[in-house]
């Protein structure tokens, strides 16, 4: 046999694994990435969206936040405008986790459709060029340089 | 001096704009006057948009808010080491960076490369000047850092805390630096496909080029990682990000590169391969800049985002077109000189190593894209993250680990069964050995275990060359071994810088499967109260509280816990985790409270604390960790980083030619006979 043929059916081989690792991680590994709406819908299409670990992204209802003293248990409501949920976390949030703040959270709603989130990542939202406006429902912000932010 | 420097800015697009299409022009019909009035017009655009860049650094250290930038990116009280480095922390600011680094790269290339590239100058000059004038337009109309206020606020918003680090300083411009290198390789690509003149001297330069991309990429990402790492508070250094995935892939792509280069160089072959690798870099530089500008892609980074994405996606699709109509116009000029002549060769692991790394790059960029492809095609988002990267990428980059040592052992074109023996015995034996003592200690994780037996035998590779090298000159110059040594590197550079960079590889290696072993306890302390708790290497640690402690700094209020840690017993220092909230020049907070880690460094691990929150008077909720080997990934960086100095550093043509790395057939016996001449 020809090197180079030896070499394509290696190289076959090399491609062919890393595809089939490709492939069956993402069905492994791979979640829904939904928003509160679309999740509603999932939950009653198909049952057994309940407890089944998803993404959801959506923003922090301003005011919905309740930290248990020392901040490692928490409640809050997300949205997306139209459909609501609770989420319950334990764990220590990230520094820019805030009221009114974009968040990805990861976990399940169980069957009582509390959203059980395992993790919960917030975007900074202050680096958002279009920041300003939705800033202005957050506390923290009206106060700060209010004049900066009108622009 | 500020508005010099906003007509500066438009003054360089001019520039650009008429270094462009004079160039374009010149070069296809071959008018010397304009080939030369495109070149000055491409050093006048570097100095203008140096003097914009002038201007900004003027507006931000004087805090004018008259400017939205600055207003939106400082604020009085910040220290001015920050109002420096808030040029890059937003998204006008940073473009103008880009352009800034581009254009001096532009002009050192056009510079240095006049006389060894003369026939591909000419197109070299237009097409970079048509990347900056892309970049210019999307400044100018896209996001102009230079855009006013209709009013002067008091203050600014002030920059984000956690971009107040000295990460801030270095880990952007580094990055910056290794993205926008691959600029350079891709104009001459571009004018060595339209000029047909596709040997060899064209990837000298580039070969260059591309070091200095990887050289920055490099130490780019891994500061990035020890900020995120030392910042962010979640006890890695390294997630599978969006737009960690975009530094990335321009990384493995260059990598790719500077393997397959020595392939043609040697033997002619892979010349469409190196084509491709070299444009693909630059598209994967835009690609990333794309992906972290537009928020297409949910990403926790979220810097920066705004409709100027899609400038990038066009400019992207417009370079891809350009690159294929070029590449498919020209595969015949591409063609082989010789064939792979047997899989137990050089360049047969070479290619391999480039299917891996190439491999590594689509699984990543796949899995970086995926919930935009599941969106299109199945209409809902599903979205990858650590494990699915994780799954695909530890096993290939096993793989890869095999290969470094592989690869620089087995000699060109066809190996003999002698050859391989005199080279694999011993690197074998020490794999073996580290496997059995590995096993002995009770190691049980798979990758781990693969891991460090792999990383034994690569070393081992690697001495063994640095030992060979050392004796022969030793017999044959009678240097004493130290100098011995010393000669061996500087004469060789490109190999033993590249075994250096090897090294590098394999503590990274070490590092990255050290994670393994990770140990996580989330902890609560009144002051004088105590925790205990067992490291992975089986010591027994005691944290007592020292309460928690309340003070102003600078331009924040600071709740600090400090933390008495004992190992067996022993005292070893004491650890501090801090919450701060950030407040403006009146005292009024600025941005959510921000927590400071608190590292105890050692070699073997890190005691890493992060502050969640206090309750009532003193009891400290936090999150304590044991992170193996973290110290591990700098020092593996670091040795990657002199490797890569120690390669890119110039050498004499006569020295070179020595050392034996012209383009030229060499006998199948190289790999065997050290270099010594």
């Amino acid at each position: 046999m020809k090197a180079r043929t030896k070499f394509l059916i290696g190289g076959a081989l090399v491609l062919g694994t890393s595809g089939f690792l490709m492939a069956s991680s993402i069905r492994t590994t791979g979640v829904y990435y939904l928003t509160p709406t679309e999740l509603a819908t999932k939950v009653s299409v198909d049952p057994s969206f309940y407890e089944t670990g998803v993404k959801v992204g959506a923003r922090v209802v301003p005011g919905s936040i309740v930290r248990d003293p020392g901040g490692t248990f928490m409640k809050f409501t997300v949205t997306d405008g139209a459909r609501t949920y609770p989420v319950s976390y334990h764990g220590i949030a990230p520094d820019t986790f805030t009221d009114g703040v974009d968040v990805v959270l990861e976990g399940r709603l169980d069957r009582n459709g509390t959203f059980r989130a395992t993790t919960v990542l917030a975007k900074c939202a202050s680096r958002y060029e279009d920041a300003p406006q939705k800033y202005q429902q957050t506390p923290g912000y009206r106060a700060n340089g209010a004049a900066a932010q009108r622009t | 001096m500020i508005l010099i420097g906003e007509l500066s800015l438009w003054i360089a697009l001019l520039m650009a704009a008429w270094a462009t299409t004079a160039g374009f022009a010149g070069a296809f019909t071959e008018r010397e006057e304009l080939i030369a009035s495109a070149r000055r017009a491409l050093y006048a655009m570097c100095g203008f948009v140096v003097m914009a860049a002038a201007g900004l650094w003027t507006a931000l250290l004087t805090s004018d808010f008259s400017f939205k930038f600055v207003a939106s990116e400082t604020s009085r009280n910040l220290p001015s080491v920050y109002k420096f480095t808030a040029f890059w922390g937003g998204q006008a600011g940073s473009l103008l960076f880009w352009a800034l680094i581009l254009s001096c790269y532009t002009a050192i290339a056009v510079r240095t490369g006049r006389k060894s590239n003369r026939e591909l100058m000419p197109f070299v000059v237009p097409t970079l000047s048509a990347i900056a004038l892309f970049f210019l337009l999307t400044i100018c109309f896209g996001a102009n850092p230079y855009s006013r206020l209709d009013f002067i606020p008091l203050d600014g918003r002030g920059l984000n805390p956690q971009l107040q680090n000295p990460g801030m300083a270095l880990h952007p411009p580094n990055l910056y630096l290794g993205y926008i290198a691959t600029a350079i390789p891709f104009a001459y690509a571009v004018g060595a496909l339209i000029t047909r003149r596709l040997d060899n001297e064209w990837l000298t330069s580039v070969r260059r080029w591309v070091l200095v991309s990887w050289l920055f990429n490099t130490v780019g990402i891994i500061i990035g990682m020890w900020w995120a790492y030392v910042e962010l508070g979640w006890g890695g250094y390294w997630a599978w990000d969006p737009v960690e995935n975009a530094s990335f892939l321009p990384w493995l792509i260059n990598t790719a590169f500077l393997h397959s280069i020595m392939v043609q160089e040697k033997r002619g072959m892979l010349k469409k391969w190196n084509v491709t690798l070299v444009v693909s870099a630059f598209l994967a530089a835009i690609l990333g800049t794309f992906i972290t500008r537009s928020g297409v892609i949910s990403s926790v980074h979220a810097f920066a985002q705004s409709s100027v994405g899609y400038w990038f996606l066009g400019f992207l699709l417009l370079s891809i077109a350009v690159t294929v109509l070029l590449v498919g116009t020209r595969l015949r000029d591409l063609k082989a000189t010789a064939e792979l002549e047997s899989m137990v060769s050089r360049e047969a692991s070479f290619l391999f190593n480039n299917l891996l790394l190439v491999g590594i790059a689509f699984s990543v960029l796949w899995g970086t894209l995926f919930p935009i492809l599941s969106e299109a095609v199945r209409g809902t988002k599903i979205t990858v993250g650590p494990p699915f990267f994780n799954q695909v990428n530890v096993p290939l980059g096993l793989l890869l680990l095999l290969l470094t040592g592989i690869g620089p052992l087995i000699a060109w074109r066809r190996a003999s069964s002698a050859n391989l023996r005199r080279q694999f015995t011993g690197p074998v034996v020490a794999g073996i050995v580290a496997l059995a003592l590995l096993l002995a200690l009770g190691m049980r994780d798979i990758s781990a275990i693969i891991a460090y037996t792999l990383g034994a035998f690569v070393l081992m590779t690697i001495l063994q060359e640095f030992r060979k090298g050392v004796e022969a000159r030793h017999r044959m110059y009678a240097e004493s071994r130290p100098v011995a040594l010393l000669h061996l590197v500087a004469r060789n550079r490109r190999r033993y810088g590249g075994y250096i960079v090897h090294v590098g590889i394999v503590v990274l290696f070490a590092a990255f499967a050290g994670l393994a072993f990770k140990e996580e306890f989330d902890v609560s302390l009144k002051g004088g109260e105590q925790y205990a708790a067992v490291d992975p290497y089986g010591h027994q640690w005691r944290f007592v509280s020292q309460g928690v402690s309340r003070y102003d700094e600078l331009n924040r209020h600071t709740t600090a816990v400090l933390l008495e840690a004992f190992r067996d017993g022993k005292r070893v220092g004491v650890i501090k985790t801090e919450k701060r909230q950030y407040v403006d020049s009146r005292g009024v907070p600025s941005f959510e409270p921000s927590t400071e880690v608190g590292i105890m460094s050692g070699l073997r691990q890190d005691v890493y604390v992060v502050l969640a929150g206090v309750t009532g008077e003193d009891t400290a909720e936090m999150r304590i960790t044991f992170n193996p080997l973290v110290w591990w990934v700098w020092y593996g960086g670091m040795i990657m980083a002199l490797g890569g100095l120690i390669v890119m550093w110039p050498q004499a043509e006569r020295k070179r030619r020595q050392a034996g790395y012209e383009a030229v057939l060499e006998p199948a016996t190289t790999a065997a006979t050290p270099a010594v001449r």
